[in-house]
């Protein structure tokens, strides 16, 4: 007698993770771009976000190719090397209501699109950008991208004498109000990263180290798998609890740092680092400063600010999406332009 | 929807000055066989007309549309007419609903279904799970899944071509300033211009007509891709004069692409391009010197 296959897991919102994968992958077996996918699936799955409430956005590169291997019942929009910020804010203008997701490159975000960046940053828009970052531009063969490390080595010998660029001390101090550093080879730090960022509300920045195996995976490079396994210094430990999870969790205050989410979700950051405070933005900047000039890759979270206003909040922006706002509401009325005509008689 | 005051170049050329020559560039922006949609205002009230005209069209052909001004038109104070209320409400194209998506079981992007060269749309947020599609700058097929098929992507460039024949029809349509085409003639001579010329063309009309006699039609161009009506203008007359605010006949080479071969050689170009406003006394003194008056 056949037995019933078993009813697939479902999460909060009664979906099955099948629901939230995407394409088959296109990329190299191995990339590290492509653990950061399935994490991605993961923590909107467990998050119970809504797959057709969700926009993918991305530049230009392999990275920035992975929107098509999650979620295929979001939209996505593939826009133009380093123009994905632009593209987003019109975007989340236009329907603020949906959990936004950028991926860039660190050559789509660090090299050629730094002057959007930089004004995405400042602006706090709600949505999680992600930068998947393997210190080459991996599409077009390897090349040295702008967050490369002082003294990587090319498999060709060319060594990197420029100071690269840390995305996280840059897009704290310029507004950015989540912030943190990951590895596509640490799952659970990553995972929780992850769903800490949906229940955010405002731009997070994420930077995800994420191996080349093909072009910058070898001894030399500061982006390898082997180098972040020996150095990938945690400066705190991500415990996230969902709004609706009912977990008590045992903790001594002194050592965890707890934040209220937004949607009412718990995040406990224990800490490992002295006394490493995620809300004071001047020491985030120094502590991450001076890690480079030690020659340390920190990651965890290293400022949260859950206070900020966010871009649509200064705006004042109406609940109701501009998108779907109806004529009535979108036109002014006769009367406001016959007044115009009349002041300029 | 993107406004270009049109300013001197090349470079920053002189910055507060006019000119008419980002024409050609507006209309062919961007790598490989692309073309966009111009319209060309002619007053300060029809800037506020037109605006409102790109954006319909924006949504109703899914494209880019470029608006050009100049910083004649743009930047000095003019009278105007007042301007009116729309008559028409807002354009918002094909879009399909989630009950739409209920009904049709799915949708193909960019197929297409009613022969006008448009796919159906959703809107980002839209509650069903076959809403989604995929916009990327790369190569596709009308389900907007990634192809390299040579057919699939041929498919996709003609279709866009289509699209693009098909907004002649749908543009702000050329004024008849002056004359007209075939039975409304009243010159074997005719002109064409496009935004702040028209009022200096306007003039010279009057003093062509008082100085030498003779009589010149004028027609006014409000968009691109050109309308039939141009090509008819042009075909009704022996001469067309292009006056335009460039020293390359911009405007002229857009209508040589265009017109039969046996037009072309109809068109003559009268350039002006000092970065002050061209006036009714050049226009004038340019057409009695090639007509050899
Ligand atoms: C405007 C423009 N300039 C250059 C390129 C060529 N190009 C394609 S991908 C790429 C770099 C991508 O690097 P990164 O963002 O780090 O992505 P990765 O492939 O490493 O994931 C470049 C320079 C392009 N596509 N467009
Ligand atoms: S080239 Fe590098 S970045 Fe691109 S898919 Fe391969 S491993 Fe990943
Ligand atoms: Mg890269």
């Amino acid at each position: 007698m056949a037995t019933a296959a078993p009813a697939p897991k479902v999460n909060y919102i009664g979906l099955p993770i099948v629901d939230y994968r995407g394409g088959k992958s296109t990329l190299c077996a191995g990339c590290g771009h492509n653990a950061i996918s399935e994490r991605i699936v993961d923590a909107l799955f467990e998050m119970g976000v809504e797959p057709e409430r969700v926009m993918k956005m991305s530049g230009i590169g392999c990275s920035s190719k992975t929107p098509a291997y999650f979620l295929s019942r979001s939209h996505a929009f593939n826009g133009v090397h380093g123009r994905m910020p632009a593209i987003a804010s019109g975007a989340i203008l236009a329907n603020h209501t949906m959990t936004t997701i950028g991926v860039s490159g660190d050559g789509d975000t660090a090299s050629i699109g730094m002057g959007q960046f930089v004004h995405l940053m400042r602006r706090n828009l709600p949505m999680i950008y992600i930068i998947e970052d393997n210190g080459v531009y991996g599409l077009t063969k390897g090349q040295f991208s702008a967050t490369a490390d002082l003294g990587s080595r090319l498999k060709t010998g060319v060594v990197n004498d420029l100071p690269g660029i840390d995305t996280c001390a840059l897009a704290i101090q310029l507004g950015a109000t989540f912030v943190g550093r990951s590895f596509s080879g640490d799952k659970k730090q990553l995972l929780s990263m992850l769903k800490a960022a949906i229940a955010h509300k405002g731009t997070v920045m994420l930077d995800v180290i994420s191996p080349c195996v093909t072009f910058n995976d070898h001894e030399g490079s500061t982006k390898s798998y082997k180098f972040m396994q020996e150095n990938d210094e945690p400066i705190n430990e991500i415990g996230f609890v969902a709004s609706f999870d009912d977990i008590a969790v045992d903790y001594d205050s002194g050592e965890v740092y707890e934040v209220e989410m937004h949607d009412g979700s718990n995040l406990r950051l224990r800490k490992l680092h002295e006394d490493y405070d995620p809300t004071d933005k001047a020491n985030a900047v120094r502590t991450l400063m001076e890690a480079q000039d030690n020659n340390e890759i920190l990651t965890g979270i290293f400022y949260i600010n859950t206070e900020k206003a966010t871009f649509i909040d200064q705006l004042n922006l109406v609940d109701e999406p501009l998108a779907t706002l109806p004529e009535s509401l979108t036109r002014p009325p006769k009367s406001a332009l016959d007044a115009l005509m009349t002041a300029l008689k | 929807m993107i406004i270009n005051v049109q300013r001197t170049g090349p470079s920053t050329g002189l910055p507060t000055r006019t000119q008419q020559a980002d024409l050609l560039s507006a209309a062919f922006l961007s790598h490989g066989d692309t073309k966009h949609p111009i319209l060309l205002p002619g007053s300060v009230k029809e800037c506020f007309e037109l605006t409102q005209a790109a954006f319909d069209l924006a949504e109703r052909m899914q494209t880019p549309v470029f608006l050009l001004t100049d910083l004649d038109l743009g930047m000095n104070n003019w009278m105007s007419e007042p301007f009116d209320y729309p008559a028409k409400p807002l354009d918002r194209g094909k879009i399909l609903t989630a009950e739409d998506l209920e009904r049709l079981g799915g949708f193909a992007r960019y197929r297409d279904v009613d022969g006008d060269a448009v796919g159906w749309r959703t809107l980002p947020g839209t509650r069903h799970p076959k809403a989604s599609y995929f916009t990327r700058g790369s190569g596709h097929n009308d389900a907007a899944k990634y192809t390299e098929d040579p057919e699939e992507y041929q498919a996709v460039m003609d279709r866009l071509a289509q699209k693009f024949e098909k907004m002649r029809a749908l543009l702000p349509a050329p004024v008849v300033v002056k004359g007209g085409s075939s039975q409304n003639r009243k010159s074997g001579i005719g002109c064409v211009a496009y935004g702040s010329t028209d009022c200096a063309l306007t003039e010279s009309l009057d003093q062509i007509k008082q100085r030498y006699g003779k009589d010149v039609d004028y027609m006014r161009i409000r968009a691109w891709p050109f309308a039939h009506e141009i090509h008819d203008f042009v075909a009704s007359h022996d001469r067309i004069y292009v006056v335009e605010q460039d020293r390359d006949a911009q405007l002229a080479s857009l209508l040589k692409l265009d017109l039969p071969a046996a037009q072309v050689t109809k068109l003559r170009s009268i350039l002006h391009y000092n970065g002050l406003p061209v006036d009714a006394e050049f226009i004038t003194a340019q057409f009695a010197l090639q007509e050899g008056l």
